[in-house]
C-alpha cells in the first residue's frame, strides 16, 4: 500500500516542481519522470493484488468532517490501477515528442496538470471514503479540464472546455446526492457494505448510473466527449478517453460490489442502456469527418459495451446462473483494460497524424502509409482490435459477453431470453458497423493517395511518440494471445462483484479460456496459412519482373501501377473515395436515427459550373435534449432577473432576510 | 451590575448610531461602544494576563485606531452628512425598540448555556448585531456601510463573550483582524472611489451591473 501512496507522491511533487521550471525541455522531461516512477510503483503494487487477490489497505486520520484517508487496494481497484499505470506511462513517453513543438509554451502548466490527473485518477480507484474519493475525484475532473484548454486561445477549444466542465459538475451533483444516501443508510461515511433496503439500493443505482454514467459518457449523457476530445492534446485524448472515462465505470462497478442484492430491472436498464450507446454510438462514428471526433463516438461504443458486460453479469447474479454473471462481468472488466489499450493506441496514432497533417479533417488527408510506415501500422493493430477481431485484444472481451449472452438465452426465463438476444444482435451489428467505420478511417487516412497538401511530404514522427505507440499495439497483441491466461487474472475483480468464492469463479472460467486458446491456435493457423501465400505470391512476383528486366523488348504482363490507378492513364487523388462517400450508403440506411443533413448543388446546365457538398450529422441528444433544456433553464433564471438591482444594500438586505427567518423558524 | 450598565450604554449607543445623520458623531458613538465592549471581558471573566491584553489591544483599535482612520478618510472625501438614506432617521428611530422587542423574543427562546453573566448579554448583542445590519442595509454613502460593519462586529464581540466563554480569546482575535483589514481597506478603497466618481454613494455604483 506505502508503495503506491509513494507512487502518488512522487507524480504529485513532480508535477509541482515543473510548474516552476522555467526551460520547457526539462519540465516536461521531469514530469514524465514522475510518471514513469509513479507507473512502476503502481504496477508493482496492482499486479500481485491482481494475480495473488490478497488485499491491502491503509486508514489514516483526516481533519475533514466525515474524512478518513482510508485506501484500499483490492481486486477490482487493481484492475483500474493497472490501466492507469500502463496508458498514463505510455502518454507520458509520447508526450514529450508531442508536446515539442510547443517548447515556447507554458508547458509547466500542462505537466503539473497531467501529473495532478493521474494522481487523482489513482485515489479515486483507492479511496474508500466517501469525502477523500470526491476530492480525488474533483482534482481528477478540474485537472483534464485544464489540459482539455490547452489550446484556449481558440474559441472552439474553451466552448469544448465549458461544456465538458458543466457535464461533469452536473455529474458530481448526482454524486453528491449519491454519497450522502449511501452514508445515512450504511451509517458510515465509508464504502462498506450495509444492510440496504430494496428501494434504498435501487435509488442509489440510479444515483450512480447518472452521475458516474456522465463521466463515463452513457449515451444520453455523452455530449461532453465528442467536444473535449477533439479540442485536448492527444496525448491527454488518450488518457482521458483510455482510463479517464473508466473511472465511470469504476464507479458502477463499485456500486455494483457496495450494494447487497440486485434488481432484474438494473440488468434490463444496464443492456438497453449499452446497446442504445454501442449502437448510436457507432452509427455516430461513422458519419464523422473529423478523425479525433470520430475517435470519440468510439469511446461512447465501447462504454455501450463495457456497460452490456455488467448488465448480463447483473442478469445472471439475479437469476442466481453464476457461469452467466462471471462471463458477464469478466467480459465487462476486461473491455475496460482492452478499451484503455487500443483506444489509446488509436488516439496516439491519430495524435501522430494531427501533428504531422496540422488537420484533423479525414477527407484531407490520405496515402500517409508509405509516409508513416510505423504509425500507419500500429493504427492498424488498434483498428483491428477495436472491431473485435481474432487474436487481438477486443475480440477477448467481446467474446466474453457473448458467451454469457448465448447461455442467459438457454436460462429458459423470458427476460433472459430478450436480454441476451438484444446483447448478441447489439454486439454483432456494433462490430460490423465498426469495422466498415474503421476501414473508412484507415482507408482514407493511410490508404490511397493525399488529398491535400496536408498530406503531403509528411514524416514519421518523434522516436520518443513512435515508441508509445509501438509499446500500446505490443499490449493488444500479447492480451489477444495470451487470452486464457488474461480471463482466468480476471477472476480476482469479478469476486467483488458478486458472492461466488474465488475457486468457484476460476472454475467457471476455466471453460472460456480453454475456448478462447481454440480460437487463437485457429487465428494463428489462418495467419500463417495466409503469410505462405503472400510470401508465395511475392516469390511469384519477383520472378516475372525479373523476367521481364532479361527481355525489355516485350511488356510484362503482370505490374504494379499507383493506388487508383484503375486503368487511366492520368489518375487524380479526386478520383479517390472520400470518407463521407464511403460511409454514405450504411448513414442512408440509418437516416431514421441519424438525420444526417446534407447540402449539393443540383446540376441543371448542360456546361456544369463548379460545384461543392456538404453533409453534416446531428447528435440528436445534443440537439433536442440539452440544448432546449439550457435554453429553457436560462430563459427561467432570466426572468429571476428582478432579484437582481446591482444596490449592495439590497444584497445585504436578502442576507439579513434569510438569516432572520431562518433564526425564527429554528426559536419558533 | 457593571455588566447591566454596560448594556444600557450599548443599547443607548445603538440608538444614537440608529438616529443620527452626522457622519463624525457616528464614529464617535461607535468608537464608545467599542471601548466599552473592550472592557467587558475584564467584567465577566475572572482576571487573567492574556485577557487584559487583549482587552487592551481591543480597546485601542476600536477606541483609537479605526476612528482616526475613518476620521482622516471623512476629512480626504469632505463628506460629512448623509442627506437622504433608505430609510429616514425617524422611521430608523421608530424601527430600533421594534428591533430590541424582537431580539428579547429571540433570546428568550433560544437554548443558551446556563452560565451567563447577565440576563441582557444575549438579547443586547441581538440587538446590536441587527442594528449594524440596519445600518449598512439603510444607509447610501460608503463611510456608513464600514460603521454599520464596525456595529455588527461588536455584536458579535459581545455575543462571543457572553457564550463562548471558554475560548473567545481566539475567536475574537479572529474577527479583529478581519475587521481591521476591512476598515483599512475599506477606507482606502472608499479614497479611490470618490477620487474616481466624485461620490461615495453606493445606490449609484449599480450602473457597474451587467
Amino acid at each position: 500500500m506505502h508503495l503506491v501512496l509513494v507512487g502518488v507522491g512522487l507524480v504529485i511533487l513532480t508535477g509541482f516542481v515543473a510548474l516552476f521550471l522555467r526551460n520547457a525541455k526539462h519540465c516536461m522531461r521531469f514530469s514524465v519522470l514522475g510518471v514513469l516512477a509513479g507507473s512502476v510503483c503502481f504496477m508493482s503494487a496492482a499486479v500481485p493484488v491482481l494475480t495473488r487477490g490478497q488485499q491491502l489497505s491503509l486508514q489514516l486520520p483526516w481533519q475533514v468532517p466525515y474524512g478518513s484517508f482510508y485506501v484500499v487496494l483490492d481486486g477490482l481497484s487493481a484492475l483500474f490501477l493497472v490501466c492507469i499505470a500502463l496508458v498514463c506511462a505510455v502518454a507520458a513517453i509520447y508526450s514529450v515528442g508531442y508536446m515539442s513543438e510547443h517548447g515556447n509554451r507554458r508547458l509547466g502548466m500542462m505537466a503539473f496538470a497531467f501529473n495532478m490527473l493521474v494522481a487523482g485518477m489513482v485515489m479515486v480507484v483507492l479511496a474508500r471514503n466517501s469525502m477523500l474519493f470526491l476530492v480525488a475525484w474533483e482534482i481528477m475532473s478540474l485537472a483534464s479540464y485544464f489540459l482539455v484548454t490547452f489550446h484556449h486561445e481558440e474559441k472552439s477549444v474553451r466552448q469544448a472546455g465549458w461544456i465538458y466542465l458543466i457535464a461533469t459538475h452536473i455529474g458530481t451533483a448526482f454524486l453528491l446526492a449519491f454519497f450522502m444516501l449511501l452514508a445515512k443508510v450504511t451509517g458510515t461515511p465509508n464504502f462498506e457494505k450495509g444492510d440496504i433496503s430494496g428501494t434504498c439500493s435501487s435509488i442509489l443505482f440510479v444515483l450512480a448510473l447518472i452521475g458516474f454514467g456522465t463521466k463515463a459518457g452513457i449515451m444520453p449523457l455523452h455530449v461532453w466527449l465528442p467536444e473535449a476530445h477533439p479540442a485536448a492534446p492527444s496525448h491527454v485524448s488518450a488518457v482521458m478517453s483510455g482510463v479517464m472515462i473508466k473511472m465511470g465505470i469504476y464507479g458502477i462497478a463499485r456500486t455494483l460490489a457496495i450494494l447487497p442484492s440486485f434488481e432484474l430491472w438494473w440488468a434490463c436498464l444496464l443492456i438497453a442502456l449499452g446497446a442504445g450507446s454501442g449502437i448510436l454510438g457507432v452509427l455516430l462514428a461513422l458519419a464523422q469527418h473529423d478523425l479525433k471526433r470520430l475517435l470519440a463516438y468510439h469511446s461512447v461504443e465501447n462504454i455501450g459495451i463495457i456497460l452490456m458486460g455488467l448488465g448480463i453479469g447483473v442478469l445472471g447474479t439475479v437469476m442466481h446462473a453464476p457461469a452467466i454473471a462471471v462471463a458477464g462481468f469478466a467480459g465487462g472488466l476486461l473491455h475496460v483494460v482492452n478499451h484503455a489499450v487500443f483506444k489509446g493506441l488509436l488516439f496516439l496514432g491519430a495524435g501522430a497524424v494531427v501533428r504531422a497533417a496540422k488537420t484533423h479533417e479525414i477527407d484531407r488527408l490520405g496515402g500517409l502509409q508509405k509516409q508513416m510506415p510505423v504509425t500507419a501500422a500500429a493504427f492498424l493493430i488498434g483498428a483491428v482490435a477495436i472491431c473485435g477481431l481474432p487474436p487481438l485484444n477486443g475480440f477477448v472481451s467481446e467474446f466474453l459477453i457473448y458467451s454469457a449472452s448465448f447461455k442467459a438465452g438457454f436460462l429458459g426465463s423470458g427476460a433472459a431470453l430478450v436480454s441476451g438476444l438484444i446483447i448478441v444482435a447489439a454486439l454483432a451489428m456494433i462490430g460490423a458497423l465498426a469495422a466498415a467505420c474503421f476501414t473508412k478511417v484507415f482507408g482514407i487516412v493511410f490508404l490511397g493517395e493525399p488529398r491535400s497538401k496536408h498530406a503531403e511530404g509528411l514524416s514519421e514522427p518523434p522516436a520518443s511518440m513512435c515508441a508509445g505507440e509501438i509499446a500500446l499495439a505490443a499490449c493488444c497483441i500479447i492480451i489477444g494471445l495470451a487470452s486464457p491466461v488474461f480471463v482466468r487474472a480476471i477472476g480476482n475483480p469479478v469476486l467483488h462483484m458478486n458472492v461466488l468464492d474465488p475457486d468457484a469463479i476460476q472454475k467457471q472460467l476455466a471453460p472460456l479460456a480453454a475456448n478462447l486458446l481454440y480460437v487463437v491456435i485457429t487465428v494463428l493457423f489462418f495467419l500463417a496459412c495466409i503469410a505462405a501465400f503472400m510470401i508465395i505470391r511475392n516469390r511469384l512476383f519477383s520472378r516475372i519482373q525479373r523476367a521481364a528486366k532479361s527481355r525489355p523488348d516485350q511488356a510484362p504482363m503482370i505490374g504494379q501501377a499507383p493506388t487508383w490507378d484503375c486503368g487511366y492513364m492520368a489518375p487524380t487523388a479526386r478520383m479517390q473515395y472520400t470518407g463521407s462517400s464511403f460511409a454514405q450508403p450504411i448513414l442512408d440506411l440509418f437516416q431514421t436515427v441519424l438525420q444526417s443533413r446534407s447540402k449539393k448543388v443540383k446540376i441543371a446546365d448542360l456546361f456544369p459550373r463548379e460545384a461543392d457538398f456538404h453533409s453534416h450529422t446531428p447528435d440528436l441528444s445534443s440537439d433536442f435534449f440539452y440544448q432546449p433544456l439550457f435554453r429553457w433553464t436560462s430563459w427561467f433564471i432570466s426572468k429571476m432577473r428582478w432579484l437582481q438591482y446591482g444596490v449592495v444594500q439590497l444584497y445585504v438586505l436578502y442576507i439579513m432576510l434569510t438569516l432572520i427567518i431562518l433564526l425564527l423558524w429554528k426559536v419558533r | 451590575m457593571w455588566t447591566d450598565i454596560i448594556m444600557v450604554l450599548l443599547t443607548l449607543t445603538n440608538m444614537v448610531a440608529l438616529g443620527t445623520s452626522r457622519i463624525r458623531a457616528c464614529i464617535r458613538i461607535v468608537a464608545f461602544q467599542g471601548v466599552s465592549l473592550g472592557l467587558l471581558p475584564l467584567l465577566t471573566h475572572p482576571f487573567a494576563p492574556d485577557l487584559l491584553i487583549f482587552a487592551i489591544l481591543n480597546t485601542l483599535l476600536k477606541g483609537v485606531v479605526f476612528p482616526v482612520i475613518l476620521v482622516r478618510t471623512l476629512r480626504q472625501l469632505n463628506v460629512w452628512k448623509e442627506e437622504d438614506p433608505y430609510v429616514d432617521y425617524g422611521l430608523s428611530l421608530l424601527a430600533g425598540p421594534f428591533v430590541l422587542a424582537l431580539s428579547w423574543w429571540i433570546s428568550s427562546r433560544l437554548p443558551l448555556p446556563a452560565a451567563i453573566s447577565s440576563s441582557m448579554l444575549i438579547p443586547v448583542a441581538l440587538f446590536t448585531l441587527f442594528v449594524g445590519f440596519f445600518l449598512i442595509v439603510s444607509r447610501k454613502k460608503a463611510l456608513f456601510q464600514v460603521l454599520g460593519y464596525l456595529v455588527l462586529e461588536n455584536g458579535i464581540y459581545a455575543f462571543g463573550v457572553a457564550v463562548a466563554f471558554q475560548q473567545p480569546l481566539l475567536i475574537e482575535l479572529g474577527i479583529l483582524l478581519d475587521v481591521f483589514v476591512g476598515v483599512f481597506v475599506m477606507g482606502i478603497a472608499m479614497f479611490h472611489i470618490s477620487r474616481q466618481f466624485d461620490h461615495i454613494d453606493t445606490d449609484r455604483l449599480s450602473s457597474l451591473r451587467s
